[in-house]
């Protein structure tokens, strides 16, 4: 471990750049489909299990369509109406049953939903690894020490406008101010008129597309394969759960600061806890936040 | 007692004694000798395992046609009794169970992958059946004192061992000495994968190589760049990875992008994850272990030599551009069996239990000797490394291709 910290900052210092790089590229998918998550969870109160397997499927969809030849930055919003198809239907058959049962209920009905998408998955494509190679330019700097594929800043572009154009949905549209009113007070809301029946599909199938997207994003920069959606699941409720629900810039922070986290982790402790890092960091802000709490804690009489 | 009581016992009487009966018949049932396998058929092994699956009945077709087994002056015909184990080890070992106490198989072929094979090993142990496994290769299978196991293929430590004599050799080539080679190893996680990584460093070791990375990836890899920024970093002149065929796609995908000039690369399971074709750049030079390949030397009576084998199973089943050596070591595996029946010309599973232990044979896959652990000994792993799209035999280090020529 400190030979390898010695390599960070003294041999290889530039290392620092391709990490820093694949951190912010990478953070961005994570904080997309936590926003997803956070969406669903804040407006539904669902935990949804099968996330990171939304995500994994809209990555086969890219796949599918790239090797029906179409090109692979096209198929991005077609996986994204797909996907929102997808939940649109996924709500009207699962969701809506559990929506109003206690969370156990719907945290069982999308771990079945999770296994089954897996399973249905594979069965479809098999589980082999399988990437969307685009074959885009690779950039590089330093003497090829640092190589960055433009396919991973267009994916970091593509998020920023997607949640760009999610946070403008949901502050300027009428659909998106019924979508918050709903997440503040679904009787009242009910009282005003507004559908919420219509409105939990809608946030549903919504979620599934930004998933759709991210899967997209991770099939062109990293694999896939049925089975790797778990990651993603945990991910995203690791940063969901450090930054809160309905805090758009603490999931992108977070999202960020994980891309980055795993990334040293990684580096410094080896690959093997990599992904053991975003509980760990998970850990830690649970344990800060009590800490906090203490502090503030006072008897109100 | 009344009449309908006295039925409903009569019945369940019967069905009680067809059950006892029924199993002790099952093995042998007329002229024909049954084989049980749970075998992976879904779920996350199930490319594999279809392709052992068909080695195995294309071997059984084989066998039969050319007159089945000869036992006690009688012919019997093969035939195989799946159930699908779903890739999970819990599942395999339930199959096996029932295979052996409901179906009544007294003779077993082996699942897909270590990590079923070592669930399914103590149940065939506990009931005293014979299992020859084709798809198993952890070699921590043959320390456990297991008699009913054998396994025709090579152990897992002699995978990536080879790269290491290669890159040794080219060193002493070069004019330097072998112990100045730097390795760099990324393994996956699990059993089989720790098993490559255990017989590269005992070779590291034997040369007094330095082991500069050493990095172990998770099950669920779908990155490994933080690895290889350390390999760009550390610049070691040999690359060893081993994930089966997802960790090959996603270093080979990953190599690629990130444009690592290492002059060796070796990585398991090439073939399989299909990666010359898929990563036509970046796999360029990638030495790959591979249990069979349709250039072997060695033949047999049923299946010719293993170039015969090769043109036949392709022409069997028309989907195959390339036959794994997963499905080859599954038709080497029913071949043994055939030998072993015919050898003890008995049904008692003690008696081919020794029969197979005492096997001796060439076959179009290899030559075949068990060790007392069970392990074939007598079967090198061969080593190929990818040239353009083909894949080259690597027998010495003059074959090499060093460094790998490679343009991003």
């Amino acid at each position: 471990m400190l030979d390898n910290l010695k390599l960070l900052f003294i041999w290889a210092p530039v290392m620092n750049v391709q990490l820093i790089l694949d951190g912010i590229f990478i953070g961005a998918v994570f904080a997309l489909t936590a926003y997803g998550l956070a969406l669903v969870w804040g407006v539904m109160n669902i935990k949804n299990l099968a996330q990171g397997d939304f995500v994994i499927m809209g990555g086969y969809i890219s796949f599918a369509l790239f090797n029906a030849g179409f090109h692979p930055l096209l198929t991005l919003p077609l996986a994204m109406i797909l996907m929102f198809g997808f939940g649109w239907l996924v709500y009207v058959i699962i969701i809506r049953r559990v929506i109003d049962k206690d969370m156990f209920t719907s945290l069982l009905a999308t771990f079945g939903l999770s296994l089954l998408m897996q399973q249905v998955i594979n069965l479809i494509f098999g589980p082999e690894v399988q990437t969307v190679d685009p074959d885009f330019k690779i950039y590089s700097a330093f003497d090829d020490f640092v190589t960055i594929p433009s396919i991973k800043i267009l994916s970091l572009v593509l998020a920023a406008l997607l949640a760009l154009g999610v946070v403008l949905f949901m502050k300027k549209s009428r659909l998106g101010q019924s979508i918050r009113a709903t997440a503040q007070d679904p009787r009242a809301a009910r009282v005003m008129g507004i559908n919420t029946d219509r409105v939990y599909a809608i946030t549903f199938a919504l979620n599934a597309a930004i998933c759709g997207a991210a899967g997209v994003l991770v099939a062109m920069i990293w694999v896939i394969q049925p089975f790797y959606g778990i990651v993603y699941s945990i991910r995203s409720f690791a940063i969901v759960t450090a930054s809160g629900l309905g805090n758009l810039p603490a999931v992108i922070g977070a999202g960020f600061g994980l891309g980055l986290a795993e990334q040293y982790t990684g580096i410094v402790f080896g690959a093997e806890y990599q992904v053991a890092s975003a509980v760990v960091l998970l850990l830690l802000v649970l344990m800060w936040r009590q800490i906090k709490l203490r502090q503030k804690r006072e008897v109100v009489r | 007692m009344n009449f309908n009581k006295l039925v409903l016992a009569s019945i369940s009487f019967v069905t009680g004694m067809l059950m006892l009966v029924f199993p002790l018949q099952a093995k042998v049932e007329g002229d024909k000798i049954i084989l049980g396998s749970a075998i992976s058929l879904t779920g996350k092994y199930a490319t594999n395992g279809l392709h052992a699956q068909r080695g195995y009945d294309f071997a059984v077709e084989r066998i039969n046609s050319m007159g089945g087994v000869k036992v006690g002056g009688k012919t019997y015909m093969l035939s195989i009794k799946y159930y699908d184990d779903e890739s999970t080890p819990a599942r395999g070992a339930q199959l096996a169970e029932r295979l052996i106490k409901q179906d009544g198989v007294e003779f077993m072929l082996g699942p897909y992958s270590s990590g079923l094979t070592k669930a399914i090993a103590p149940v065939t142990e506990k009931y005293g059946v014979p299992m020859v496994e084709a798809e198993g290769a952890s070699r921590s299978l043959f320390t456990q004192g297991y008699r009913y196991l054998f396994a025709v293929l090579s152990t897992s430590e002699q995978y990536l061992s080879p790269s290491i004599d290669h890159a040794a050799s080219m060193a002493k080539k070069n004019g330097k000495n072998p112990s100045s080679v730097k390795v760099a190893m990324a393994f996956e996680n699990d059993p089989f994968s720790l098993d490559v990584r255990e017989g590269v460093v005992d070779t590291a070791k034997k040369y007094g190589m330095k082991i500069v990375i050493d990095d172990k990836l998770p099950a669920d890899l779908s990155d490994m760049s933080s690895t290889l920024t350390k390999v760009k970093a550390m610049r070691p002149d040999i690359l060893l990875v081993s994930g089966h065929s997802k960790g090959a796609a996603t270093a080979a995908r990953q190599i690629g992008e990130m444009r690592i000039n290492v002059p060796l690369i070796s990585i398991t399971h090439c073939e399989a994850a299909k990666v010359h074709e898929k990563f036509p750049k970046a796999a360029q030079g990638f030495l790959c272990p591979t249990q069979w390949s349709p250039n072997v030397p060695y033949s047999d009576s049923y299946f010719g030599d293993s170039k015969k084998y090769d043109r036949e199973f392709k022409a069997a089943y028309p989907s195959y551009s390339a036959i794994p050596y997963q499905t080859a070591q599954a038709s080497a595996a029913v071949l043994v069996w055939k030998l072993a029946f015919e050898a003890a010309n008995s049904f008692d599973k003690d008696r081919l239990r020794d029969a197979i232990s005492a096997t001796q044979t060439e076959t179009f896959y290899g030559k075949i000797k068990f060790s007392e652990a069970g392990n074939n000994i007598a079967k090198p792993m061969l080593m190929r490394q990818i040239s353009g799209k083909k894949y080259a035999d690597v027998v010495s280090a003059n074959d090499l291709a060093w460094p790998r020529k490679v343009s991003y």
